[in-house]
């Protein structure tokens, strides 16, 4: 449903994705797996647009996403959770959630407030703080319920992982889990090569921005010098 | 007692325009990032197209209908503002758009000049409240009674569709990150639009409301603009209950300002506003700012370097031709050279503050009027050569800067900013205040240059030694040690403290340096005139140099001399014409949506695209 190929993002002069290219099926998870500085982030701004693209080309469901303003890729049906979380700090979790909503969609599943507090029942206790009481680990449910929330038919994912306590990774990787039980395909940016088997389908390795390696755990693991080259253990 | 009672209510009543104009204001500030210099050009139209609408709607109905149109029709002009001058600039660098802003003040100026005159007009009373209530003995009109009936609902209505609302959740979370907002799917050009409608739309309010106290006349868009950023800023940036209390504060504070001390009143407020943010920073209701955290948008700083050798010989010839002008040139021609190498020192200097130290100051005008008032008052009160004079202004205008730069540079963004514009506006209303000592608005005048520089030409070669020396010593200090910490304080304040670098005295010292410098070519120009006027302290003053140096370009070391060398060219034809200021307002416009990067910017931008002048980069 998602397709790239030979992507060319630039921030000013500085080249960073080279011709990079892959796709992501429905229904899967896939993980885009790379070091620090690989070029993962900036593959998912692409996606949405927040990083234009000079060359090549990036489709959704068919439709050329290039031209387009990031919210116009949001309402198509990709969701976007960025890696910093970005949640609105002066917000309530209500109001945060409230910037996400965006009408149902035929064929969509379609989270209501009180869906996602099932999913993430650290938020319902807390629903009328505001963002910036969180602790890290809620900031980042909170991000992912915020995006939920315009019930998104593609999740991209910007390692949700990083800088969270083990306990609420584990949480994290069972409701990944369940929005793929739900039938929604995610597109996860990870370093966390374990993280990142317990939940994805695929692994595509990024490094220095073009792809290196697109294919299962299984073969990845039979091939452990393609690991030992581009992921640190 | 009555007495202050109902004194307390004129202040209240008052309060109400200042509050509806200022709280549009912190509105559109808030969620755009946009300082609008044009919100007091909004607040005047209202008042006119309120007044006009008054003529042919009779009645109470009439008179409050009116109001409301006024506000509607104010908040579509806004609307065609936004959409027709901002949303093309809205990617330049940040505080860009202000210019383009002071492009639509002098539009509008000229605009409400041809269609209502200049005469000032009289607001019709208000149908059914035009008598007086006696309260406690005191009449107090009725007007005022609802006007302090109206605008606690107004408040509470602003203040429910902001905390209550989608459209308001959207709002505050597009001031915090308004590209995430984007991101999740929300199209923020409408939000924009949305908000500077209904910006716009409150400072028309504002000034329909208040034509039955004030009436409505040409000087209105500037006379309140420096009140409502006090406001703004007293009350905190983006708090609306703060602007409430600020307006209130303001007010009341003036009706006895006027009442019992009444040379104090134009001091006031800007002593209060000074008290406020020495106390709290930002603002009595406002939260620290944090500037372009998300969503920034602009390029990285292309390294500055020397001139290279082309620009060298360019520059050599300019000079030469410059020199050789009082020999085949006008004494007009001349004279307005003369004119041209002051202002453009003066916008040097503040581009040093501004391009080098990122310190963006709203009163730099202080230390050029500063200057050309200390010189001034040195020869006519101490009788001291020219020669004397001229080498203390600089210093008192250095002196002055220590002082303003020592109670501002605590302050960072628009905070800084407005703390420099009241600094600025207290120094102007003292000089203009203080008859006896300084002539108030009859300036100072005889203040002539020795007898060796009496002559046209001698005093153009002063000026032009002086001042080209000034500009070349600026550019000097840019590419010396202290021109690096300055750049490294403005890019990364944590990496340069690191680095040992002292930032906030780095900044204080570069504020002091930037303010003697303007005291150098205010020092030029009183001698060059004869005369100096409280004119040359005001805010109107500081924002020629910010536009001059928006307009050149921020990000190049010859932007300020560029523009202001433009502008005042420019001015020069220009004000030849009956509506010299639509002419220039528009040109302004152009010039900001064609060249975003500035003039100069723009320029290397076309060249190194055509491979004309490397790219640092490449
Ligand atoms: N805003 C930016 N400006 C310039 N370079 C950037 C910017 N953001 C990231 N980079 C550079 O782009 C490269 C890829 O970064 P990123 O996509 O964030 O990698 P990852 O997410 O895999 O860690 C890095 O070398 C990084 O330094
Ligand atoms: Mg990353």
């Amino acid at each position: 449903m998602l397709e790239l190929s030979g992507v060319n993002s630039y921030y000013t002069k500085a080249h960073i994705l080279r011709d990079l290219g892959f796709s992501v099926q429905a229904g899967q998870v896939v993980s885009l797996l790379g070091r620090n500085g690989a070029g993962k982030t900036t593959t998912l701004k692409s996606i949405m647009q927040l990083v234009k693209p000079r060359s090549g080309s990036i489709s959704f469901e068919g439709q050329s996403l290039t031209a387009l303003p990031p919210h116009r890729v949001a309402k198509l049906g990709l969701g976007y959770v960025p890696e910093d979380r970005r949640i609105f700090t002066d917000l309530t979790i209500l109001e945060n959630l409230e910037v996400g909503r965006q009408p149902a969609r035929d064929g969509v599943y379609e989270w209501t407030i009180d869906v996602l507090f099932d999913l993430f029942p650290n938020l319902k206790e807390r629903r009328q703080n505001r963002g910036k009481a969180l602790s890290g680990g809620e900031q980042q449910m909170l991000s992912i319920a915020r995006t939920l929330m315009g019930n998104p038919k593609l999740l991209l994912l910007d390692e949700p992982s990083e800088g969270i306590a083990p306990v609420i990774v584990e949480q994290l990787a069972e409701t990944i889990l369940k929005l793929k039980a739900e039938g929604l395909p995610v597109l996860l940016s990870e370093q966390n090569m374990h993280f990142a088997r317990i939940v994805a389908d695929r692994a595509v390795i990024v490094e220095g921005g073009s792809v290196k390696y697109d294919g299962t755990f299984e073969d990845l693991d039979a091939q452990p010098e393609i690991r030992d080259t581009y992921l640190s253990v | 007692m009555g007495l202050i009672v109902a004194q307390i209510l004129t202040g209240l009543a008052n309060a109400a325009a200042l509050f509806l104009v200022a709280s549009g204001l912190s509105l559109i500030f808030g969620v755009t990032r946009i300082v609008n210099f044009a919100h007091g050009s909004f607040y005047m139209l209202g008042a006119f197209i309120g007044y006009s609408l008054m003529q042919v709607l009779p009645g109470a109905i009439g008179f409050w209908s009116s109001v409301l149109l006024a506000g509607l029709l104010v908040g579509v002009i806004g609307v065609i503002v936004e959409l027709c001058v901002l949303r093309p600039v809205y990617k330049a660098p940040e505080l860009f758009q202000l210019v383009a802003t002071f492009g639509v003040i002098l539009v509008i100026q000229d605009l409400a000049l041809m269609i209502w005159g200049a005469e000032d007009v009289l607001g019709p009373r208000a149908p059914g409240l035009k008598g007086i209530v006696r309260i406690m003995g005191e009449p107090v009109p009725k007007y005022d009674l609802a006007l302090i009936a109206i605008t606690p609902f107004v408040l509470f209505g602003l203040w429910y569709l902001i905390s209550r609302t989608r459209v308001g959740i959207l709002v505050r979370a597009a001031t915090q990150d308004r590209e995430m907002v984007g991101a999740l799917g929300v199209n923020q050009a409408w939000l924009f639009t949305g908000v500077f409608f209904l910006g716009a739309a409150l400072a028309g309010l504002g000034g329909a409301v208040q034509l039955p106290k004030g009436g409505a006349d040409l000087l209105m868009d500037f006379n309140i603009l420096a009140a409502i950023f006090v406001v703004v800023v007293i009350g905190g940036m983006g708090s609306l209950p703060g602007a409430y209390i600020a307006a209130v504060l303001i007010s009341v504070l003036n009706v006895f300002g006027v009442a019992y001390l009444p040379q104090s009143t134009l001091v006031l407020m800007f002593v209060v506003m000074a008290v406020v943010l020495t106390i709290r920073p930002y603002g009595l209701l406002g939260r620290e700012e944090v500037v372009g955290e998300h969503g920034q948008v602009g390029e990285p700083e292309q390294p500055i370097k020397p001139a290279g050798v082309k620009a060298r010989i360019a520059v050599a010839l300019l000079l030469l031709v410059l020199a050789l002008l009082p020999l085949f040139g006008s004494k007009f021609a001349t004279i307005l050279a003369t004119d041209i190498i002051i202002f453009c020192l003066f916008a040097a200097s503040l581009h040093f503050l501004i391009g080098l130290g990122g310190l963006v100051s709203f009163g730099h005008a202080a230390f050029f009027g500063g200057g050309a008032y200390a010189a001034a008052l040195l020869v006519s009160y101490v009788n001291a050569p020219m020669e004397l004079a001229f080498l203390l202004a600089p210093l008192c205008a250095g002196m002055a800067a220590v002082i303003i730069g020592w109670l501002c540079i605590r302050l960072t963004g628009v905070y800084f900013a407005m703390l420099t514009l009241a600094l600025a506006q207290l120094l102007w209303s003292l000089v203009f205040q203080w008859d006896e000592f300084t002539g108030g608005d009859d300036g100072m005048v005889d203040i002539w240059p020795a007898e060796w520089l009496s002559s046209t030409t001698a005093y153009f070669y002063f000026t032009m030694i002086v001042g080209i020396g000034g500009i070349l010593f600026l550019r000097h200090v840019a590419h010396s040690p202290f021109g690096y910490a300055l750049r490294a304080s403005r890019d990364s304040a944590r990496q340069a403290e690191a680095t040992g670098i002292n930032t906030k005295r780095v900044q204080w010292m570069a504020f002091s340096f930037a303010g003697a410098m303007a005291g150098v070519a205010g020092a030029l120009f009183v001698f060059s005139k004869g005369s100096v006027f409280p004119v040359e302290l005001e805010i109107a003053r500081s924002f020629d140099g910010l536009i001059v140096v928006f307009l050149g370009g921020v990000k190049t070391l010859a932007g300020g001399v560029v523009g202001a060398a433009f502008l005042e060219l420019v001015k020069d034809y220009l004000t030849r014409l009956e509506y010299w200021r639509l002419a220039l307002g528009i040109l302004i416009i152009i010039v900001v949506i064609l060249a975003p990067n500035g003039i100069v910017g723009s320029i290397r931008k076309l060249a190194q695209r055509s491979g004309l002048v490397k790219n640092h980069y490449e």
